[in-house]
């Protein structure tokens, strides 16, 4: 069921699987910048099966939990991990709930500006992805830079155009000991939108 | 199936046979490389070859609503393929939504029921004043004029043109009536053939370029000699056409050159947006609009020009049913 639906995501958007892991075995952790609702299942779609099974994307609670249909698409058919973006306290947060999951061997995709771009630009990175991998820093952090989803679904439209789309894997980074928060969600977006940073 | 379309079948078959046997003795005989690589895409072609051309001998034996399904999806994954590298923007998203989803699909209805009048005036009349009419709503004047004509272009070449292959077979000839299919296949082969040979010839003695600056590949031999050799094969092919053996032979001219000209007018395009292909679907060939790219220009004038000097004349009435139907 699952392979069938990232069979038919890759169809639509013309997304390629990847051939191989980007890093070596074990759980990872997926950065990706975000501007249509259909990013995570690009992200998604684009792993290979094996890694497929055990990837969970993290989903926005106030979105996902809203109605029915929506939980059981984000819970049963993608598994994902909701975070609350509101009313954040020591209890539901989010870095605990996705530590949780890469503790228990999956790997996780997520969005670190937190919301949908306008524009197609990269905004500003949230502290999520800084307080994960302080968390974790054995994990390695994959940026996947996504390409022309901003033109396909854009924010404010519920109208999809079939344009190809693109899923660049890059070289995965680390969180360096004592990096200070600032500097490394720095060096993490370089790295999602530039080809050749480290 | 007639005799003239099982000599067409059989013919493009061994083509492709010989393609493929001379594909696996030069894969022996290359030594450096470069010449691995190069002989590596040319197989990769040549097999990309075979699923397309069984592709389009099968629906076009399936007959015209068939041909037209797979006409109407060549345009759809060509125009996907030209709006991509299009650096079109958030203004532009609605009218390429209207471009995909209705006015492809009107275009191609219009070509499957045949109506004559409304297809050569629905994408270059209505479509037309339709974009800008429904881009201005946005209220976004940056980049008007450029966003409008692009979306225009991609109509007229991926959708327009590209509709007259299957509509070759709704062109009224005289004493050629329900024999349309094998000109369909004379023209594809004819373009198609152009293109393999000029890379032949243009590989075994090409040297002087025709235009460095917009194909670096195309040189004069290649074409000269591609567009001559293609001249002769489908001169000899005329027993499957409305042609006489010189009618032919014109026929077959004109449509290399605007196929050699198709080419270079989509790779002036395709340069023009920094891109070395339009995308990476066929194997060896690049994306669809690399492999269509001259039958493109060389489609609507094959089809006025045979309608007009052999034809019996299109009928622009709407077919009797939408009359009905509308109460007139």
């Amino acid at each position: 069921m699952r392979s069938i639906l990232a069979a038919i995501m890759r169809l639509v958007t013309g997304v390629r699987r990847l051939p191989a892991l980007p890093h070596a075995d074990g759980p990872a952790v997926y950065f990706a910048n975000h501007a249509s609702h259909m990013d995570f299942a690009v992200v998604w779609a684009a792993l290979p099966d094996e890694e497929r099974e055990r990837t969970r994307p993290a989903a926005a609670e106030d979105y996902w939990n809203a109605t029915k249909l929506r939980r059981c698409v984000a819970c049963q058919l993608f598994r994902a991990i909701l975070i609350p973006r509101r009313e954040v306290t020591r209890a539901n947060h989010p870095a605990e709930r996705l530590a949780a999951a890469l503790e228990a061997g999956c790997s996780v995709i997520l969005f670190p500006e937190g919301t949908r771009s306008e524009n197609g630009e990269t905004g500003e990175f949230k502290s999520g992805l800084y307080h994960l991998a302080k968390r974790h820093p054995e994990i390695p952090l994959v940026p996947v830079h996504l390409e022309n989803l901003s033109r396909i679904l854009p924010k404010g439209s519920l109208l999809p155009v079939p344009l190809i789309a693109q899923a660049h894997f890059r070289t995965p980074i680390h969180i360096e000991a004592g990096e200070s928060k600032p500097v490394f969600l720095a060096r993490a977006r370089a790295a999602l939108e530039d080809p050749v940073a480290p | 199936m007639d005799p003239e379309t099982k000599r067409l079948l059989a013919l493009t078959g061994g083509i492709l046979v010989l393609a493929s046997i001379a594909g696996y003795l030069l894969s022996r005989r290359a030594t450096t490389d470069s010449s691995r690589a190069t002989i590596a895409n040319l197989n990769a072609r040549i097999r990309s070859w075979w699923v397309m051309a069984a592709i389009f001998s099968a629906t076009i034996l399936l007959g015209p609503t068939f041909t037209t399904v797979l006409f109407a999806a060549l345009s759809f994954l060509a125009m996907r393929e030209f709006i991509t590298l299009n650096r079109t923007d958030r203004a532009d998203h609605e009218v390429l939504f209207w471009a995909f989803f209705v006015i492809l699909p009107l275009h191609y209805f219009l070509v499957g029921i045949g109506w004559y009048g409304m297809f050569t005036i629905f994408i270059p009349v209505y479509a037309f004043v339709f974009i800008p009419f429904r881009r201005v709503l946005t209220g976004e004047t940056h980049n008007f004029l450029a966003s409008t004509s692009r979306i225009q272009w991609a109509l007229l070449i991926c959708v327009y043109a590209v509709s007259h292959m299957p509509m070759i077979l709704r062109l009224p000839l005289r004493g050629y009536e329900g024999e349309n299919a094998k000109l369909l296949f004379f023209f594809v082969l004819t373009v198609q053939l152009s293109d393999v040979l000029q890379y032949v010839w243009g590989k075994t003695c090409g040297k002087h370029p025709v235009a460095p600056q917009v194909s670096p590949h195309k040189t004069w031999e290649g074409t000269v000699g591609g567009i001559l050799s293609t001249v002769l094969v489908s001169t000899l092919l005329w027993w499957a056409t409305p042609f006489q053996p010189w009618q032919a032979a014109l026929m077959a001219l004109l449509v290399c050159l605007a196929g050699f000209f198709g080419g270079l007018v989509l790779s002036a395009i395709k340069r023009d947006l920094g891109a070395k292909d339009w995308g990476n679907t066929i194997a060896g060939h690049g994306g669809f609009l690399d492999r269509i790219d001259s039958l493109c220009f060389a489609a609507p004038l094959f089809f006025h020009i045979t309608g007009f000097c052999f034809g019996t004349g299109m009928d622009p009435r709407p077919p009797a049913w939408l009359l009905e139907w509308i109460g007139r």
